[in-house]
């Protein structure tokens, strides 16, 4: 009798110890998952560190004048003597953390106006949604290059370009699923015990939106970095001689010859950009409930089909 | 008597827009009084949530006015509600969507103790709520979803009562929960609300229940009450055809295994035409 229940428990034991081990590597089982999650930490990485260990002065003009790529210079030089390299990673430290500011921005707007939208619905959820209607009735990137230019070309102002262009899809996104919850008992509870509607939509609602709106924010930081270095190539974003990726490609063009010029920060903008959407997509994956359920299930199937032919 | 009413509804009428526009209720006024138990029954669609969702003030009904406590039930608006209004407590019929999914139980049982103690009264503690409920007092840091449906209603209960209300408005409680708790979620609730003195309206279409625990008992269809009295005499000796229909649907556990006939369209059309009896 002992001795069948201690055989239990250490079978208990190993389940548990199967489950643990599983579980975390299960949602990252997507290898796009990883493979963004990696890409997406080195350039974070280099974005703050870059300034320390570049090669070169990112703006000194020291070395012979379009160097191909090679062993001194790794990926060459521009038609001023600088070196890519240097110029590319310092251009991460100015593009990717202004993407990430932009997009927390706008996050940060969109949902309080999606918010406020839904909950208290009527004339304001009227009124605040014909106004994101406006804007969101511009196609984006001209809308970004009238609010740049009106500005005046800066990278600041592309900014704030960038971030009055992009607060509407989560005022949107927020403005459903608040409008889903609001019906909800538990917020119905919560207003009956009291709770005024500011109390009840940070307690009760926003709380359970988190996961959305950060698969939302993820997927964005990709379009955010093609949208600032859109307005830098269109010369609406960072001036000269300030390292950024889209003004390195606007004066590669100049030098159509020396393809090292336009190839690597239009790689750099690749990579990144794919790299915040596939993890993206696997975020959304994991925070996905049912799409958890269903993993657990399958996982729980195969373990005992393979406990029964055991 | 003298009995304190706690709760007065006077010709309730409940519209939804539509056109025609839905009338869900018409005109249904009743009293409970505090520790009374009311049963409102019918079928689907008979009204019953709408008065319920009315009563507590979550609707606004479109005519009459509903009096708690001697005053003016004031509907959920853009205001926080008041202070003496979270005396009106509710409980929902699906404990899935009563707890917020994202909160332990424990803090969600203490959102009812806080409600208590801002109306002046002595506070508790959520692991006393959890025990009154027959829940392990050392579950209050569990989330949710750890739950099974008939924990989650009861823990929904626990945060109801922790307000300490005089009225509990009680939305077909029992009906998501399988029979084996039903009765048991049913009796805790009419014992627990008699210890409060507070005033019950139970919402339900399980007849047997209904037989078990409420006082007086209101019958509704096509969102008018039929009939209203004392359970046991209502039960004994019903009046009004919808409600000898009403207790003659209820499936007879003699072994025949006889399904009781449905109400014919006929029956149903004749219901309406037979004026309401009140005791």
């Amino acid at each position: 009798m002992s001795a069948e229940r201690g055989t239990g428990n250490r079978t208990d034991v190993l389940a548990a110890g199967w489950r643990t081990r599983l579980r975390w590597p299960r949602a990252w089982r997507s290898p796009l998952g990883i493979l963004g999650a990696v890409i997406a930490v080195a350039w974070v990485l280099v974005a703050f560190t870059a300034s320390w260990w570049v090669p070169f002065e990112p703006n000194a003009q020291v070395l012979p004048r379009l160097q191909e790529p090679g062993v001194d210079t790794l990926l060459g030089t521009d038609g001023t003597g600088r070196d890519i390299f240097s110029r590319l990673m310092t251009g991460a430290t100015v593009t990717i953390p202004l993407a990430l500011m932009l997009v927390v921005a706008a996050m940060v707007i969109g949902t309080v106006v999606g918010a406020v939208a839904g909950y208290f619905g009527r004339w304001i959820d009227e009124t605040l949604m014909r106004i994101t209607d406006l804007v969101m009735a511009f196609p984006t990137v001209i809308l970004a290059m009238v609010v740049a230019a009106s500005l005046g070309p800066s990278l600041f102002n592309a900014v704030i370009a960038a971030i009055v262009v992009s607060w509407p899809q989560y005022a949107r996104v927020t403005r459903s699923l608040v409008l889903g919850l609001r019906g909800q008992n538990y917020v119905i509870a919560g207003r009956l015990l009291g709770r005024s509607p500011l109390k009840s939509l940070t307690v009760d609602i926003l709380p359970n939106i988190v996961g959305p709106m950060l698969v939302l924010a993820t997927l964005d930081i990709g379009a955010a970095i093609l949208l600032l270095s859109g307005l830098s190539f269109l010369g609406l974003g960072a001036q000269p001689p300030t390292a950024e990726w889209g003004s390195m490609i606007s004066s590669a063009i100049q030098n159509f010859d020396a393809w090292w010029l336009g190839v690597f920060p239009g790689l750099a903008i690749l990579t990144v950009v794919a790299a915040f959407n596939f993890l993206g997509d696997a975020l959304r994956d994991i925070l996905d409930p049912t799409a958890e359920v269903a993993r657990e299930n399958q996982a729980d199937r195969t373990s005992s089909a393979t406990g029964a032919a055991a | 008597m003298t009995e304190r009413i706690v709760l007065d509804a006077r010709d309730l009428v409940v519209r939804y827009p539509g056109s025609p526009p839905v009338v869900a209720v018409d005109g249904v006024s009743f009293t409970i009084a505090a520790g009374e138990t009311v049963a409102l029954v019918g079928e689907s669609g008979s009204g019953k949530s709408s008065v319920a969702r009315a009563v507590a003030g979550i609707d606004r009904p479109a005519e009459g006015n509903v009096r708690f406590d001697e005053g003016p039930v004031e509907p959920l608006g853009v205001r926080r509600r008041a202070r003496s209004l979270t005396a009106i407590q509710m409980v929902f019929q699906d404990p899935s969507t009563s707890l917020n999914p994202r909160r332990r139980v424990g803090d969600q049982v203490a959102d009812g103790i806080a409600a208590a103690r801002a109306r002046g009264l002595e506070g508790s503690r959520p692991e006393e709520w959890f025990e009154r409920v027959g829940l392990d007092p050392s579950w209050v840091s569990r989330f949710p979803h750890q739950f099974s449906g008939g924990q989650k209603q009861r823990i929904a209960i626990a945060r109801a009562l922790a307000a300490r209300p005089h009225l509990l408005v009680a939305d077909e409680p029992i009906s998501a929960l399988d029979a084996s708790t039903q009765s048991s979620v049913a009796a805790l609730m009419r014992d627990l609300v008699a210890e409060l003195g507070a005033g019950m309206l139970f919402i339900s279409h399980d007849l047997a229940v209904v037989q078990r625990i409420a006082d007086r008992t209101l019958v509704m269809y096509a969102g008018r009450v039929m009939e209203s009295g004392d359970t046991a005499k209502l039960w004994a000796d019903p009046q009004h055809p919808y409600t000898r229909a009403l207790l003659a649907a209820i499936p007879k556990p003699d072994g025949t295994g006889r399904i009781p006939a449905a109400p014919t369209l006929d029956d149903r059309a004749s219901w309406t035409t037979v004026p309401p009896i009140t005791d």
